[in-house]
């Protein structure tokens, strides 16, 4: 079981209030993903969720028990830092059997369940090397199985995978997700990377100065964005967002348009612009085109083989129902 | 940049130190030497030659040798076991966030800065003394007989004294060691159900063991030459002397040179001997 709610939780270091009083629920056997620039407050929130850190007010129910002055070790939670936190002086068995043999638990159980641990993430080939001696890709194996032996309530990754290249990082995002869906454990997952919430998340939760901003499935979030910055934020590149007269015509302060809703041509659109910088990504291709009368330069994807260069003419025409309209606060209008 | 040129350059300008260097260490080390193999009694005129080892088994050969030896092994063990323990107990009070830190951490280190014959001084007759001093004043108030600690416990006296001058050294490189500690560390231990004193033995500990290595070999390194301390309070008596004390009294009380060049050369060959052993039990610490 693993159901978190947390009621007005509020907290503030000295007089700077990180977190305003704020209300989550997550269900048991869900992916959360918090997102949100750097500094919003995504770490501090999963410490007091964690009980490293003491909520200044408010109530945190672990499966509707107060959990709210618990101790850390007490809420049955498993954390995974970023930095992996792995004990360096012990060998990688000892770290992960390190909080059952704080449990008190019986030597046979503790063997059975490491050799489980390492089994499951691939690590017996280096069980008995220390910390210091792996990759970091295999210390953070080691730190996932020294959260799931304790087979926790929930687990809480705090960016697990920003200290790791490209590469590998694709490849534990997809392990993760399979380890939940295996076993359908709540997990709660701290990110700024776009394609992770993304692709991981059952429910992404946009955190902008301690507000929760939306909550939803990555879809609903892409979908139907509830602000201009949720729309910004959630999909990679960023919506195009323009105001002024364009958006007056459709009723609305600001109107925001993907760059994947765009059609090109050459011939005739609705908006005439120039291209500038152009990002070829093999599959797709990335136009910066700057529109005279716009503000900033719009973004637009077209597909890998398009023909089109620096100083070229081209003519644009939005998907008419991919059209996001916003008011003057920045609120979705139906 | 190593050409030839400024290669020679650098060996012509350097050749002046270490020649000094060398005369600095030489010249003593050989000339004690040479003595420990004389019959060299000043007071007496003798200069004889060609003692041999004369010297060095009538050293050895007397009792107050293995006494010296032993008081040496208990003074250094009993300093190291205090700074050490006393040490880590202060690094982990200094780590704390208090009020008053910066003044608190100078206070701590100041009797770094005391000279040894002034602190020995300091405690023998503030603290020490049994009419005057600051215990027997303590004792007093309770009621209780005071203690005439540099009679009645002497070496435990000593081993007071040069703690209390040694216990910064040893806060100060366990302090930076505490700093260095990962907190994620600390964080992740505490959600694995570690409570204080796990997360204390099975993190602080064995994090801070490279820096409890270095306090031991550096502290043993300058407590096998501990002199000043004893010299002012028990003048090597009551079961105080060490093989240095014992060395200076061959030389200047017995006025036999000889004899005491030859307890130096043992002295320093017992200091390698030591130092070795170290090495090998506690220097593995510092690989890896
Ligand atoms: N111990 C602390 N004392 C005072 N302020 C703090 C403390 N910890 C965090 N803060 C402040 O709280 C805010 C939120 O910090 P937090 O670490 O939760 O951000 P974050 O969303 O995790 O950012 P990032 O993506 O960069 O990791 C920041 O403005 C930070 O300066
Ligand atoms: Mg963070």
């Amino acid at each position: 079981m693993g159901r978190i709610t947390l009621d007005k939780v509020r907290k503030a270091f000295g007089d700077v209030e990180v977190i305003p009083p704020l209300d989550l629920r997550i269900e048991d056997g869900e992916f959360v993903v918090f997102v949100g620039p750097s500094g919003c407050g995504k770490s501090t929130l999963l410490r007091l969720i964690a009980g490293l850190e003491d909520v200044t007010s408010g109530e945190i129910r672990i499966d509707g028990t107060d959990a709210t002055h618990l101790s850390p070790a007490k809420r049955g939670l498993a954390m995974v830092f970023q930095s992996y936190a792995l004990y360096p002086h012990m060998t990688v068995r000892k770290n992960i059997a390190f909080p059952l043999k704080m449990a008190g638990m019986d030597q046979a159980e503790i063997d059975r369940r490491v050799d489980g641990a390492a089994k499951v993430l691939n690590l017996s080939s280096y069980i008995d090397r220390r910390p210091g001696q792996l990759s970091g890709g295999q210390r953070q194996r080691v730190a996932i199985g020294r959260a799931i032996v304790r087979e926790p309530s929930a687990f809480l990754f705090d960016e697990p995978l920003s200290n790791l290249d490209a590469a590998l990082r694709v490849g534990m995002r997809l392990e993760i997700s399979e380890l939940h869906k295996r076993l359908a454990t709540t997990m709660i997952y701290v990110t700024h990377d776009q394609v992770e919430a993304m692709t991981m998340a059952d429910k992404i939760v946009v955190l902008r100065a301690g507000h929760i901003e939306q909550v939803g499935s990555p879809l609903e979030l892409y979908r139907t964005p509830r602000n201009t910055f949720v729309a910004g934020f959630i999909g990679s590149p960023k919506m195009n967002l323009i105001e002024g007269a364009e958006a007056e015509k459709h009723g609305a302060h600001t109107i925001g348009v993907r760059p994947e809703h765009f059609q090109i041509s050459t011939e005739g659109g609705t908006w005439t612009g120039t291209i500038g910088v152009s990002e070829h990504l093999g599959s797709d291709t990335f136009f910066h085109v700057t529109v005279p009368g716009f503000a900033e330069p719009l973004t637009i994807r077209a597909g890998g083989e398009v023909d089109l260069h620096y100083g070229d003419t081209i003519h644009l025409t939005p998907d008419a129902s991919q059209i996001h309209r916003f008011d003057a606060k920045g609120l979705r209008l139906p | 940049m190593a050409t030839q040129h400024s290669r020679s350059a650098a060996r012509a300008m350097m050749a002046p130190a270490v020649f000094l260097l060398l005369v600095w260490m030489l010249v003593p080390l050989i000339l004690t030497l040479w003595f420990s193999t004389l019959d060299y009694r000043p007071l007496r005129g003798t200069f004889d030659c060609c003692e041999g080892l004369g010297n060095y088994v009538r050293f050895v050969s007397s009792s107050a040798f293995w006494d010296s030896i032993l008081t040496t092994l208990q003074l250094l063990g009993g300093v190291l076991l205090i700074t050490v323990v006393g040490g880590i107990g202060l690094a982990i009070l200094l780590d704390q966030p208090i009020w008053g830190q910066g003044i608190v951490r100078i206070l701590v280190i100041a009797p770094f800065f005391v000279m040894p014959t002034v602190s020995a001084l300091v405690w023998k007759n503030m603290f020490m003394n049994p009419v005057n001093g600051l215990f027997a004043h303590a004792f007093k108030a309770v009621g209780l007989e005071p203690v005439d600690w540099l009679s009645q416990f002497p070496l435990f006296s000593i081993i007071l004294i040069v703690s209390w001058q040694w216990l910064p050294f040893a806060t100060l490189i366990l302090l930076t060691a505490i700093q260095s500690l990962d907190s994620e560390q600390f964080e992740a231990a505490e959600m694995d159900g570690a409570g204080p004193f796990a997360r204390f033995g099975y993190i602080t500990l064995p994090h801070l063991a490279r820096s409890i290595t270095v306090v031991v070999l550096i502290q043993t390194i300058f407590l096998l030459s501990i002199f000043a301390e004893i010299f002012v309070t028990t003048g090597g008596a009551f079961g105080t002397r060490t093989l240095t004390y014992l060395v200076y009294q061959r030389v200047i009380e017995s006025q036999n040179v000889g004899l005491g060049s030859a307890g130096g050369i043992i002295a320093v060959i017992l200091a390698n001997i030591v130092a070795a052993i170290l090495m090998r039990v506690v220097g593995k610490n510092l690989d890896a």
